[in-house]
């Protein structure tokens, strides 16, 4: 179905007015009319349409161009297609020059009109959808948008934004999981050049002859295989970032290469002597301390300090537990739409575990967790087994004794609700208390996430 | 007893008449009924020479007869709509009265020569189309069902002459809806 998409008709002949309308509405549209300009104005401020089909000789002191300027004033985002019978150039010329989007003389084709109409429609989605995508992706990426309540990151946080509108290299470290694409994505989002393209290119997953002509585009004829001339990444990131992931990876011949562009934004294709010049600015990830790679000698000295200019240290989860349930919290939001919520014990749980994968172990824990819990309450069985199990093998204190007895009867109950199949009368009955009894306590268990009921 | 009534201009062919009641009869699977609605000579305008198919809805609705679920008149005159050249048909969306032109659907109105097969298929066609108007389906994005916009007879002839399936799981749906 289309018909989210509003259309408004203005012609003061009812009959024309209601003709088109009724044309339109077997498309699927929402369809309203109105006999003046004034009218026209009136139904804008209530609705939002998308196109307008406007007369252009109407009585009254508004005409259709008198109309069609208020109408974008009002609604800049919309199309107008400019109705009239009487075509003559100067019209036509004075329509478009304030704005119509099209012209259409009447009694016109059935076909230009649906033609017309398809044509702004396909436009006006993909105008949605960009603005749709494009909000996620500076939602999701802004440097102000990093959830941290550790001292360390909100430091390093701060560094960013400083620099994201430098077009200084930047050297980004942590180990892997910790976002560091995304702190990169971030950095660039939050520049000047956040409207110029980001490219990603991970050293680590091409061998070295691909991975040249990936970053450095190659000639046709450079190497077999190469039947067509190709840009590289740098070309590709010009006026905008490029982002060089697992640069420790990169064998010396490349390191040199790259050591070049840092200098002066100048490199030749594979397989050509011409130079070229980019203006791409660069960060660089590694999950290594990149210091220790040059003092093994793998990495060169010299490209070392040109990356390093800033350096932004990313440190994982672990050493951030503060940050644990917060981020928890954002991904069960992001991937449940906002309505699942955690159990205490999961909670307590997630908090004991070290997340050796950092943040990427920790949100796919969580998408699979907002999906098993169906997006309502997590329970711990929700979790991987591992998570569970660091949460279950350390406790965070010693508990006391009351606690203590309040778990040996919790699994007591579980026990014995699990060999009768979860019926409770014959739970109760083999523990010796009454049914009643046994559904509070269960009521009580499940309150605090524990699995009292058959999944 | 609802009916769907096929009513006849007086000039149409009665023999496309009757196939085309039978092909609407079969698709609906509601008894349908035949009326005569004389001539169209009110709705001639003399500037287009044409004849209006706003006019032609409103006298339809004015003769609908009480036991009429639907009223669908077919005629040979050429119609209009005051912002178009031409139309193939015209219907209430969701209403009571539509209306189908045989004119333009034969390939004598195209200078070639006459196909009686051909012109029966799309008569079939477009008259399904306007009564689905009728059950309340707008145009269709698949090229091949019988709701889909047509705005030239090549379109016609490249479209079924039946539903695709979410149009017709849709009429099965509408209040009052066909037995298809």
């Amino acid at each position: 179905m289309k018909s989210h998409w509003q259309i408004l008709v203005v012609d003061d002949e009812e009959i024309m007015c209601e003709s088109l309308a009724a044309w339109l509405r077997e498309d699927g549209y929402g369809v309203d009319t109105a006999s003046s300009g004034r009218e026209a104005l009136e139904k804008s401020r209530l609705k939002d349409f998308a196109i307008y089909f406007v007369d252009l000789k109407m009585p009254g002191g508004m005409d259709g161009i008198e109309t069609m300027m208020q109408i974008r004033r009002l609604r800049p985002e919309a199309s107008i297609i400019i109705i009239t019978a009487y075509a003559t150039v100067d019209t036509a010329i004075t329509a478009m020059k304030e704005g119509a989007q099209e012209y259409i003389v009447k009694p016109c084709n059935p076909e230009e009109i649906s033609l017309l109409v398809n044509r702004i429609i396909k436009v006006k989605n993909l105008q949605r959808e960009n603005t749709i995508l494009r909000k996620k992706l500076t939602r999701q990426y802004s440097v102000h948008d990093v959830i941290s309540k550790n001292p360390r990151m909100r430091e390093i946080m701060n560094l960013a934004t400083d620099v994201a509108s430098l077009r200084s290299t930047v050297l980004i470290q942590g180990e892997s999981g910790t976002g560091k694409e995304l702190v990169a994505r971030a950095l660039h989002n939050s520049g000047d050049r956040a409207d110029k393209p980001f490219v990603a290119v991970s050293c680590a997953a091409l061998a070295e002859t691909l991975l040249e002509s990936e970053l450095f585009g190659h000639e046709k004829g450079a190497f077999t295989g190469a039947v067509a001339q190709r840009i590289g990444r740098f070309e590709e990131a010009n006026q905008g970032t490029i982002f060089l992931d697992e640069i420790a990876d990169m064998s010396s011949h490349l390191q040199a290469k790259l050591l070049r562009v840092t200098q002066d934004g100048r490199f030749t294709r594979v397989g050509s002597n011409k130079e070229l010049q980019t203006n791409a600015r660069i960060l660089a990830a590694t999950n290594r301390i990149l210091e220790d790679q040059v003092k093994a000698g793998h990495f060169r000295e010299d490209l070392f300090y040109r990356l390093n200019v800033f350096e932004l240290n990313i440190p994982p989860l672990r050493e951030r537990p503060e940050d644990i349930l917060p981020l928890a919290n954002a991904f069960i939001v992001e991937f449940s739409q906002g309505r699942a919520r955690f159990s205490p014990s999961v909670a307590a749980g997630l908090e004991r575990y070290s997340w050796p994968g950092n943040v990427r172990e920790l949100r796919n824990a969580m998408e699979r967790a907002a999906l098993l819990g169906r997006g309502e309450l997590i329970l711990p069985e929700h979790l991987p087994a591992r998570v569970r199990a660091a949460a279950e093998s350390a406790p965070a204190r010693e508990p006391g004794e009351a606690e203590r007895l309040g778990e040996i009867e919790r699994q007591a109950i579980i026990q014995a609700l699990r060999k009768h199949d979860f019926n409770r009368t014959e739970t109760a009955k083999a523990l010796g208390i009454s049914r009643r009894a046994l559904l509070y306590k269960l009521q009580r268990f499940r309150e605090l996430g524990y699995p009292v009921d058959p999944v | 007893m609802r009916y769907l009534y096929v009513g006849a201009t007086e000039e149409v062919d009665r023999d496309a008449l009757a196939a085309v009641s039978e092909r609407v009869a079969m698709q609906f699977g509601l008894p349908v009924r035949g009326m005569e609605l004389g001539s169209l000579g009110f709705a001639f305008d003399a500037g287009r020479a044409q004849y209006g198919s706003i006019p032609v809805l409103e006298m339809l609705l004015r003769r609908c007869p009480e036991d009429a679920d639907k009223l669908l008149a077919v005629t040979e005159r050429d119609l209009f709509i005051p912002v178009l050249t031409f139309v193939f048909g015209q219907a209430q969306l969701g209403g009571r009265v539509g209306v189908v032109s045989l004119a333009r659907l034969r390939q004598e109105f195209y200078g070639l020569a006459a196909n009686p097969e051909v012109f029966l298929k799309r008569a079939y066609k477009e008259a399904l189309h306007e009564a689905g108007h009728l059950f309340g389906l707008v145009h269709c994005a698949e090229r091949n069902c019988a709701m889909s916009l047509a705005t030239t007879v090549r379109q016609i002839d490249l479209k079924d002459d039946a539903f695709c399936a979410p149009c017709a799981a849709r009429l099965r749906r509408h209040p009052g809806g066909a037995n298809v």
